[in-house]
C-alpha cells in the first residue's frame, strides 16, 4: 500500500526496515527530518536502535565507525558543512572496510551561507571510496538505502545515499513501504568476518607499513570494481520480491538518439518530460540518468548510449578550475574510444535555483544547434 | 611516606596483556600504565585508540604488543568512537566486555577535547584514560596545552618558552558532573590499578589522568623516569586525588613538603630555567595545591 511521505522520511523508513541497531547523527538542515524521524520511530518501538545523539557529525562518523568494527549495522544522515566535516573519516570508514550507510542531503557548501540543493558536497567526497547512488525519487530512496546494506555489506565498503535538500527531502510523494517480513527475506543480519571481540583479539586500522598498503589500495579498487556487478545483482534480488528495480543507470529513449542529454538526481524527472516533447517533434533525443556515481558505470554507459555523437552534460556541481563533474567523467570514459562524442558541459541550477523545462530546452537547443561546443563549459541559467 | 589511603592491595594479577617486542623507547611511562590498566580489566577490553605513541608502539601490522582488541581511529575521536563500540556492544547484548579509550595529552586535552566533552555529557559508560606526557611526543615533542608552563618544547625554543600554565583538564571533566574522575601517576601503580577497577565497577564516563613520563621528550636519563614521575606527585605538582560526581574530592596522598626544584632539576627541558622562574612554578603549585586542599575539605 502506498503511502504519501517525505522523501526525508522515505530515508527513515529504508534504515527502519533495514534493522539498523545504531544511528548516529547531529542536525544540520536539510537533513534533520530524517533523524527527528528516526527518534520518533525509536520513542514508538518500531525502531530497536540505539541512537547517539553527539556533538557533531566528525563524531557520527566516528561513532558509527566504532559501532561497525563491532559488528552492528549503522546510519547517520548529513548535508554539506556536516559532510565536509566528516571527511576525514569518510576515508576513514572506507579504509576500514565498514559497510556504513549514510543519507546526505544535496546541499550547497558555504561560503556564502546557502541551504539549497546543490551536488558540491557529496561530490567533493568522490574519492574517498564511498559508494554513491543518487537518488530521483522517494521510493528509489527508500529502496535504495534497504539495497545499500546488503551491497556494503557484501563488498565491504560504505554507501552514501544521495537525495537533493527540498526537492525531494521536503517533497511528498506516494511511496510503497515496504514490509518488515519481505525486507527480512531480502537483508539478513549483518554478519562481519572480523569485528571486534576480546575473545578473539585483532587489531584494525593499525599501523601499516609502505610494503602493505599498495595492496590493501587494490583490494579497494577491486571491491569498488565488483561493486557494479553486485549492485546489479541485489537489484535484481529486490525486483523480485519488491517489482521495483534501479541499476546503474537508466537510459530513456536513448535507442537511436544522436543526441543524449546527462543528468542525475531529480532533475531527470523534469528531464524526461522535455525529451518526451522533442521526441514528439521528431527530434532523435534521448536521456541517460546516472543513478551509481561511485562505481563510475563506464561500460553500461557506453553501452547505453552507443551511436550518439553528442552529449549534453547537466551538471548541479562545479570543480573550479576544470568544470562540471560528471562531464569530466564521461569525458574521460570516452577519451580512449575512437568513436566518440562531443561532450557539451552546462552547469545549472547552484544553490537551489530551480532547473527548468526552459532551462533543458535551453541546453538542448544550444547542443543541436552547434557541431563542437565554443566553450569548455556553458551556464544556460546565469544571469548577465 | 604513604598515607593510610595509600595502603593498598600490593599484589596484581600474574596475567600479562602486553608482550616483549614493543616500539616504545625506553623508560617509557605510557607502556607501564597500559600493561597495568590492562591487568585491571583483566584483558576483558576492547581498547580504541587514536593517533598518539601507543599508535606506534604495538607494533606494525601484521604484529601487535597487544593480547586485547584494538581499534586504531582518527586523532580526535577516542571518545566518539568509544562512544559508538559502546553502543555496538550494548546492541548485541555484551554487557561485561569493557571499553577503553586510551589517548595522550594532545588527543585529549586539544584536538580531542571536543568528542570527549560530548560523550562526557552524555554519560557514555566506558573508561577515558588520558596518558599524558606534556607534549605531542610521537610528533617530536611540540607544545600542547598539557605543557608546563616555561618548559622547553620545539615549538617553544629557548627564547619563546610556553608561557601559559598547563590546562587543568580534571576541572573540565569534573564541570561534567561524570561519575568518577582521577589522576594516577607510573610510579603509582597499585593506586592507578585499583582507581582503574573502580572505574571498570561505575557506569557511565570514567576519566583517569596519568602522568606518564617521557624520557625521550623529558631529556631525562631513562633510569629515572619512575623517580621523576615520583616526585611530580611528592612536590605536589602532579597531585594523586579522586573526584566522584565533579565534586566529592578525595586527595589520596598528601606528601610533606618537596621543593619543586627536586623534579625539575632531573630534566633538560627545564634546564634552561633560573632560580626566579622556579620561584614562578613553586609559587604557582602552592596556589593550585591550596585549591586542591580547599575543595577536598568543603
Amino acid at each position: 500500500m502506498k503511502t504519501v511521505i517525505e522523501g526525508s522520511h522515505a530515508v527513515s523508513y529504508g534504515v527502519m526496515l533495514s534493522r539498523v541497531q545504531v544511528v548516529s547523527a547531529y542536525p544540520i538542515t536539510p537533513q534533520t527530518h530524517i533523524v527527528e524521524k528516526l527518534a520518533e520511530l525509536r520513542a514508538n518501538g518500531e525502531l530497536q536502535a540505539k541512537f547517539l545523539t553527539v556533538e557533531s557529525e566528525h563524531s557520527a562518523m566516528a561513532s558509527c565507525i566504532g559501532a561497525s568494527s563491532v559488528g552492528v549495522r549503522t546510519f547517520t544522515a548529513t548535508s554539506s558543512q556536516g559532510l565536509a566535516l566528516m571527511h576525514e573519516l569518510l576515508h576513514w570508514a572506507a579504509g576500514a572496510r565498514l559497510p556504513i550507510v549514510m543519507a546526505n542531503v544535496n546541499r550547497t557548501l558555504g561560503a556564502p551561507w546557502n541551504i539549497w540543493s546543490d551536488q558540491n558536497d557529496s561530490l567533493s567526497q568522490r574519492d574517498t571510496g564511498w559508494l554513491q547512488f543518487y537518488c530521483e525519487s522517494s521510493q528509489e530512496v527508500v529502496d535504495t538505502v534497504i539495497q545499500a546494506y546488503k551491497i556494503s555489506e557484501k563488498v565491504s565498503l560504505p554507501s552514501m545515499v544521495v537525495l537533493d535538500a527540498f526537492y525531494l527531502s521536503h517533497t511528498f510523494e506516494p511511496v510503497d513501504i515496504p514490509d518488515f517480513e519481505r525486507v527480512d527475506r531480502f537483508l539478513p543480519p549483518f554478519e562481519p568476518k572480523y569485528k571486534l571481540d576480546p575473545k578473539d583479539a585483532r587489531s584494525f586500522s593499525g599501523l601499516t607499513p609502505p610494503d602493505l598498503l599498495t595492496e590493501m589500495r587494490f583490494q579497494m579498487q577491486q571491491a569498488m570494481e565488483e561493486a557494479k556487478s553486485v549492485i546489479l545483482q541485489i537489484d535484481e534480488e529486490y525486483f523480485n520480491i519488491f517489482g521495483r528495480h534501479y541499476q546503474l543507470i537508466e537510459p530513456y529513449r536513448c535507442d537511436d538518439a544522436e543526441l543524449v542529454l546527462v543528468t542525475s538526481g531529480t532533475v531527470s524527472s523534469t528531464a524526461r518530460d522535455v525529451i518526451d516533447r522533442y521526441r514528439d517533434e521528431g527530434k532523435e533525443i534521448g536521456l541517460l540518468k546516472i543513478r551509481t556515481f561511485r562505481p563510475f558505470p563506464s561500460e553500461e554507459i557506453k553501452k547505453a548510449i552507443k551511436g550518439a555523437s553528442k552529449l549534453a552534460v547537466i551538471d548541479r556541481n562545479i570543480s573550479y578550475g576544470m568544470g562540471g563533474i560528471f562531464a569530466e567523467e564521461m569525458r574521460s570514459i570516452f577519451c580512449n574510444e575512437k568513436i566518440r562524442p562531443t561532450v557539451f558541459s552546462f552547469i545549472a541550477g547552484l544553490g537551489g535555483r530551480d532547473i527548468t523545462q526552459q532551462t533543458i530546452s535551453n541546453v538542448i537547443e544550444y547542443t543541436l544547434e552547434q557541431d563542437r561546443p565554443k566553450a569548455e563549459i556553458f551556464w544556460p541559467d546565469l544571469r548577465r | 611516606m604513604c598515607s593510610q589511603e595509600m595502603e593498598m592491595e600490593k599484589r596484581f594479577p600474574d596475567e600479562e596483556y602486553m608482550t616483549s617486542g614493543h616500539l616504545a623507547c625506553s623508560g617509557c611511562g605510557a607502556t607501564i600504565a597500559m600493561r597495568y590498566a590492562l591487568k585491571a580489566l583483566r584483558g576483558n577490553v576492547i581498547v580504541v585508540l587514536p593517533a598518539c605513541c601507543w599508535t606506534i608502539i604495538p607494533g606494525a601490522f601484521p604484529h601487535s604488543a597487544l593480547k586485547v582488541p584494538l581499534l586504531h581511529v582518527a586523532f580526535e575521536t577516542a571518545a566518539s568512537s568509544a562512544a559508538g563500540v559502546k553502543a555496538g556492544l550494548e546492541m548485541k547484548g555484551d554487557s561485561t566486555t569493557a571499553v577503553l579509550a586510551w589517548a595522550g595529552d594532545g588527543g585529549t586535552f586539544d584536538i580531542g577535547l571536543q568528542a570527549l566533552s560530548g560523550a562526557a555529557e552524555r554519560d557514555d559508560d566506558f573508561i577515558y584514560v588520558c596518558y599524558d606526557n606534556e607534549a605531542y611526543m610521537n610528533t617530536g615533542i611540540q607544545r600542547s596545552s598539557a605543557t608546563p608552563i616555561l618548559t622547553w618544547t620545539t615549538t617553544t625554543p629557548l627564547r619563546e618558552l610556553k608561557v601559559e600554565a598547563k590546562k587543568n583538564i580534571m576541572e573540565i571533566m569534573a564541570a561534567h558532573r561524570i561519575p568518577y574522575a582521577a589522576t594516577a601517576s607510573v610510579a603509582y601503580p597499585e593506586d592507578f590499578f585499583n582507581k582503574m577497577k573502580k572505574a571498570k565497577e561505575r557506569k557511565g564516563l570514567k576519566f583517569i589522568h596519568i602522568l606518564s613520563t617521557c624520557p625521550t621528550g623529558w631529556r631525562l636519563p631513562t633510569q629515572l623516569s619512575i623517580k621523576a614521575a615520583r616526585l611530580a606527585v611528592l612536590t605536589r605538582i602532579f597531585p594523586l586525588y579522586e573526584i566522584e560526581n565533579g565534586e566529592r574530592y578525595t586527595v589520596n596522598l598528601r606528601p610533606d613538603f618537596h621543593p619543586v626544584k627536586e623534579y625539575l632539576d632531573l630534566q633538560g627541558r627545564f634546564s634552561h630555567l633560573k632560580d626566579q622562574d622556579i620561584e614562578v612554578i613553586q609559587e604557582n603549585v602552592e596556589r593550585e595545591w591550596k585549591r586542591l586542599m580547599k575543595k577536598a575539605e568543603a
